[in-house]
Parts: C-alpha cells; sequence; structure tokens
C-alpha cells in the first residue's frame, strides 16, 4: 500500500525551477558585470559631450550633466578647427561617405563574381588562384604602402579619392572572394546544374538564380567592408590629402590639436559622431541579416 | 554516321577520368526511341556521372554521345535536347513554380502566349495547377519533385535524364510517385535514362536495366532477364532481396555438384551455349524464393533436413534464415507461416532454378 501512495504522491508535471541558484548568480552575474565594462565608457562619452566645459572641470566624469548642452556636438561637426579649415568634422564625413559608396559596392560586385567563378566554374588552376588570393589577406599592410604608393602615382591616382577607392577594393578582395566562395560552395551544385539544362550561362545563372539566393552574405559582407572602410585610418593619411582626409583622420586631427584647451566635451561628441556609422549599419543590417537567412533556409 | 536510326541515344567508347583514375572506361551504349533505360549500381560505380556526361554538364575525356543522330559531345546542356531531373529538386527558391517552370523557356526566348500555354498543359498533367504560385519553400517533398518533373516536360525535349529522383522521399510517396513515373512515360513515350540505387524501382520502371560497377557495365538486359539470368556473380547478388544463397563447390563433368555440404545432380540446368563444365570450381546460386519448404518441399529433386535460425516477419511475407550443416539458407514464406526459431523443418529446391557461376571469372555457365 505505502509503494502505491507514493506512486501517486511522486514528483508530476514538469520540474520546478529556482530562480536564484550559484550557477544562475554566476552566469548573470558575469554576463552584467560585463556588460557594465564595455558600457560605462559609453556613458562616460555620451554624459561628457552634453555637459559644458565648467561642468566638466569639476571632475564628476560618472554624474549626469546638470544642464544638457548640445553645443559641443554643433560644433564638432561645424565648427571645430583642424589646421587651416574651421569646418569641423562635416568635411571629413563627406569625404568619407564619397570614398566608402564606391569602394563597398566594387568590391562586393567584383568579389560575388569571383566567388561564384571559383566555386561553380572551376577552371584549371582556380584552385591555385584562389590560394594566392587568400594568402594576400595574411601580408601585413605595411608591406604593401610604399609599392602602393609608387603605383598611384604611376597611374596618376596619387593624392585622391579614387586612388582610395582602389586601394580598399584591392585590399578588401581576398577576404570578400573568400566570403562569397564558401557561400557558393555551399549552394547545392544541383541547383546549378538544372540551371545549366535550362539554358542559362554564366552571367544568367550569376544574376538570375545566385544572386537572388545571396542576400544574406551581402549583407555580411557590407558590414565588414563599410565597418572596415569607415575605420580605416592609415589608407586615409597616407593616399589622401588634407582637403580628403576621411572623417577618421580628421577626428583624430580635432582631437590631437595641440593648441588652446581640451575640450573635452567637442572631443566626446566627435568621436560619437564619427562612431555614428557603422553603429547605425549595425542596427539596421542586423535586422536585414535575421530576415536574409530566413529568406535563403530553402533546402530541400 | 546514324547507322542505327532507331537508337535515340547512343554512347561510343566514352570514357571520363578524374586525374590517373577512372570512372568510366570505354563505355558503349545504344538507347532506343521510347526506352526506358535505368542505370542501376551501388554508389561510386559512374551512373550518376554517366547521366551527367550525356547531360553535357561534365567534360567527356574521351568518345562520342549522339542524341537523335547528332554528335552532342561538345554541345552545351541546354542544346542537346534533354530534361533533367535531380535528387534535390534543385527548384530555383526565389522564383514560384511558374517562374521555375518558365525560366527555361524563356532562357530559349520561347514567346510568351507559347510559354503560358506549355505550363498551362504541363500543370494539367502533372496536378500542379494550384501550386504555381507558390514558392518551393512552400511545397511538400512530393510536390516539389512533380514541379522538377514538370520543369523537365515544359521544354518539350525527347529524352528525360532522372539523377535517384525518388531518392529523396520517404517510401509511400516514393511508390506513389514512382506509379506516375510510370504513367507518365506510357503517355509521352519519350527516352528516358533514370540512374537509382533502389533494385524495386529499377526491376519495375524498366525496359532495360544497365547494371554498372567501377565504370563497366555488368549486364544489359531486360528487368526478368537480369534477375532469372544474371551475367555473373556481381548482378546475381545485387538483384534480388533478401539477396541469394552462394555455396562453393565443384562441378564434374557428368553435372555433379559437390561442396559447401551439398550434393546434387544439376542435370536439367539452362547451361549458357558453348560454357560447358569440366571439372570445374563454381558458385551455385539459389534464390530465396526458390527454396521450398514443409510439404512443397516434399516435390523437389534435392531435398534436406534444416533448423530454422530465425523469423523475420515482412507482413505479406516472411523471411526464414535456417541452417543446414553450418551453411545458410535463406528463403521466403506465407506471411502466416507458424514457424518459429529452432524449428526442425525440410526444404528443397530444383535445378533449373539455380544459377551457376565460373569461381575465377564469375561468369554465369
Amino acid at each position: 500500500m505505502t509503494d502505491e501512495t507514493n506512486l501517486v504522491d511522486g514528483p508530476r508535471g514538469p520540474k520546478p525551477k529556482r530562480a536564484f541558484t550559484r550557477r544562475n548568480i554566476f552566469v548573470y552575474g558575469t554576463l552584467l558585470l560585463f556588460a557594465v565594462y564595455y558600457l560605462l565608457p559609453l556613458w562616460v562619452m555620451v554624459v561628457t559631450s552634453l555637459k559644458g566645459m565648467p561642468e566638466i572641470r569639476m571632475g564628476n566624469i560618472f554624474s549626469p550633466p546638470v544642464e544638457v548642452t548640445f553645443q559641443p556636438w554643433v560644433k564638432a561637426w561645424s565648427e571645430a578647427c583642424t589646421g587651416i579649415n574651421c569646418d569641423g568634422l562635416s568635411r571629413g564625413f563627406w569625404n568619407s561617405i564619397k570614398i566608402l559608396i564606391p569602394s563597398t559596392i566594387v568590391s562586393i560586385l567584383i568579389a560575388s563574381i569571383n566567388g561564384y567563378a571559383l566555386s561553380k566554374w572551376r577552371f584549371k588552376g582556380s584552385e591555385t588562384f584562389f590560394a594566392i588570393l587568400v594568402l594576400g589577406a595574411f601580408i601585413p599592410y605595411q608591406i604593401m604602402i610604399y609599392p602602393i604608393v609608387i603605383l598611384l602615382r604611376e597611374a596618376g591616382l596619387y593624392g585622391s579619392l579614387w586612388g582610395l577607392v582602389l586601394v580598399h577594393t584591392i585590399f578588401g578582395m581576398p577576404i570578400m572572394t573568400l566570403l562569397f566562395r564558401n557561400y557558393f560552395t555551399g549552394i547545392p551544385d544541383e541547383l546549378f546544374k538544372a540551371a545549366r539544362v535550362d539554358g542559362a550561362g554564366f552571367w544568367g545563372i550569376f544574376i538570375k538564380i545566385m544572386l537572388p539566393m545571396s542576400l544574406p552574405i551581402i549583407v555580411v559582407a557590407m558590414i565588414l567592408q563599410i565597418t572596415g572602410i569607415w575605420n580605416d585610418f592609415l589608407f586615409g593619411v597616407i593616399y589622401t590629402k588634407p582637403d580628403l582626409y576621411p572623417m577618421t583622420v580628421q577626428l583624430n586631427n580635432i582631437v590631437n590639436s595641440v593648441q588652446g584647451v581640451k575640450e573635452y566635451n567637442v572631443n566626446m561628441a566627435a568621436t560619437l559622431l564619427t562612431g555614428l556609422v557603422p553603429l547605425v549599419i549595425y542596427f539596421i543590417s542586423g535586422k536585414l541579416f535575421v530576415r536574409g537567412i530566413a529568406a535563403g533556409a530553402v533546402k530541400g | 554516321m546514324s547507322n542505327n536510326m532507331q537508337s535515340s541515344i547512343s554512347i561510343r567508347d566514352l570514357k571520363l577520368s578524374f586525374g590517373s583514375f577512372d570512372v568510366l572506361k570505354n563505355l558503349n551504349l545504344e538507347i532506343g526511341k521510347g526506352e526506358f533505360l535505368v542505370l542501376l549500381g551501388s554508389s561510386g560505380c559512374g551512373k550518376s556521372t554517366l547521366l551527367n556526361c550525356i547531360a553535357g554538364l561534365l567534360d567527356v575525356t574521351d568518345g562520342q554521345i549522339f542524341i537523335n543522330g547528332k554528335n552532342v559531345t561538345w554541345e552545351e546542356p541546354s542544346d542537346r535536347g534533354i530534361g533533367m531531373v535531380f535528387q534535390s529538386y534543385a527548384l530555383y527558391p526565389q522564383m514560384t513554380v511558374k517562374g521555375n517552370l518558365a525560366f527555361g523557356l524563356k532562357n530559349a526566348k520561347v514567346p510568351k502566349a507559347e510559354i503560358e500555354k506549355r505550363i498551362a498543359r504541363t500543370a494539367e498533367v502533372l496536378q500542379i495547377e494550384s501550386l504555381l504560385t507558390r514558392k518551393p519553400a512552400a511545397l511538400s517533398g512530393g510536390q516539389r519533385q512533380r514541379v522538377a518533373i514538370g520543369r523537365a516536360l515544359v521544354r518539350h525535349v525527347d529524352v528525360f535524364l532522372f539523377d535517384e529522383p525518388l531518392s529523396n522521399l520517404d517510401a509511400k510517396l516514393r511508390a506513389d510517385l514512382r506509379v506516375e513515373i510510370k504513367r507518365l512515360h506510357h503517355q509521352l513515350k519519350n527516352t528516358m535514362i533514370y540512374v537509382t540505387h533502389d533494385q524495386v524501382e529499377a526491376m519495375t520502371l524498366a525496359d532495360r536495366i544497365a547494371i554498372m560497377k567501377g565504370g563497366v557495365v555488368m549486364q544489359l538486359d531486360s528487368p526478368s532477364i537480369i534477375y532469372n539470368r544474371p551475367a555473373n556473380k556481381y548482378v546475381a547478388d545485387f538483384i534480388g532481396s533478401p539477396a541469394m544463397n552462394f555455396y562453393q563447390g565443384t562441378l564434374d563433368k557428368d553435372n555433379n555438384f559437390r561442396g559447401d555440404g551439398l550434393s546434387l545432380s544439376v542435370t536439367g540446368y539452362p547451361f549458357e551455349e558453348g560454357r560447358v563444365a569440366q571439372n570445374q570450381q563454381v558458385w551455385l546460386g539459389i534464390r530465396p524464393e526458390h527454396i521450398r519448404s514443409a510439404d512443397a518441399a516434399q516435390q523437389c529433386a534435392v531435398q534436406m533436413g534444416a533448423i530454422v535460425e530465425l523469423v523475420e516477419p515482412m507482413g505479406s511475407d516472411t523471411q526464414i534464415w535456417s541452417v543446414v550443416d553450418k551453411q545458410n539458407y535463406r528463403f521466403r514464406v506465407d506471411g502466416q507461416t507458424e514457424m518459429t526459431e529452432g524449428d526442425s523443418i525440410r526444404i528443397g529446391f530444383d535445378p533449373e532454378n539455380l544459377s551457376l557461376f565460373d569461381r575465377d571469372s564469375e561468369l554465369r555457365l
């Protein structure tokens, strides 16, 4: 009889879960700690950029602004001086845009064609060609800086925006090609064969079959290229001239200018402004990215 | 050269090598107009490779391919007058069913009105009218494969190539679609080449079966000949489920087989022409369904006592694994049998149903 009652009164249904186990405290505690660690600098930057200089001098860098002012943001965007130009970061912003758009489009376009040819139209030596291309991704940039200066000079592109666009396109090529090749390799060969039987050629298959299926990877490539090119400092400072400096170079010149008082609030605002573009890209494309993956998820 | 106007596809000395590895070795094949040919073999035998060569998706190393009397060895796949159906369906995911059907026709610059007409007709034949506006992701496996067949159908080609089209479907759907493909063949009378590793599909669909192994055709014959008179031991072993029972032994000049606990006269065995036994080392093969048990065994020329080792009920029939002198004898009985493991039974068979193979060449005697 006791056995019978034990069976009736024994556990039944879902096992109860406790919120404050040692494991949970450890996991969430660690996550919280690192979240604070990463977010604190951002907090300091945002609040400082919204304070006036007198308030900053009082030294409470973590406290929110007593009196909110957007003056530092306005100054950083349109009034801060670098050398003889006193039109703030805006000039650098538009330069960066002019560099970013063609570089991103051209590099992704070429890399996607490369990746497609290397994965679906294997030719004699295509593996070797690919190996050489990928090797390019591992050679330190510094080695190539001077030769490229000479190449650009000979081509008459040195110091121009188009020269920098060319440099970004070339340097993005190995990793972009790798990305697209691997993605296209994952698309079943039978799909490609079916299109050939249906009479589509190299470009027909690329444009009508492959490209519509590659939205997710195009978004990934865009994130990589946009953030990479936007954050570039080295190529920008070497291959352009002061009038054409991208935003990052201009930011450096504003923050590191030696004359006068250090305007921490303007510097913070300028830095946030420069970081805004990659940030926005992440937010927008993050959503697109998820949708892209869902759209690509059609397997037999 | 069109020495045979009746043949739809003719493959001459076809060779394909990857590096030093020969996938297809000087293969010759004539496929008649309207014939249903099944290429059957285990994986790696070259059957899919051969199909891809016919389709023009693989460049051949040597040899020629003719389709309808025209040398297409160097032609693009789309210019060969073929339609192809793949194992993974290979539907274009971003296009609707209608778009999938229209894609090949648009590439061939077929007029719009004609495209509409052909799609409507194809959809009717395959009963996919209600699916035309859907994307492949919204279709079931069977529906997808039907659309894939439609994509070949809509192009009005003479030759259909199927690359294991039913392998991704579950057993019931596979049986349904198999019947449908057969019906379609009766209706269209196109030449069809069908690659599969499933012997049931091969036996049920084919006019002729080509059994391949290691890039060579082992036997090319009608299903019944392949089943009843396999040309060699590999074919005999490959076709039939459960597999044929094999015993080693010697055949003396008086047609007495001795070996593996068996001693019997094979007088009455239909020898191949010109192949006579002279104290030969042979394999003796018996299909499971040719072994009789219980009362039926009493009428057989060869009889023996056996112990039932294992009973496998399959529903409609039951497979029995029995042992005589440490030799296994698999055979099939009615599904309602009352045999159980450990039973002593009598089994028997007749010599005319045997298969004999030379031990060295493994060719049929």
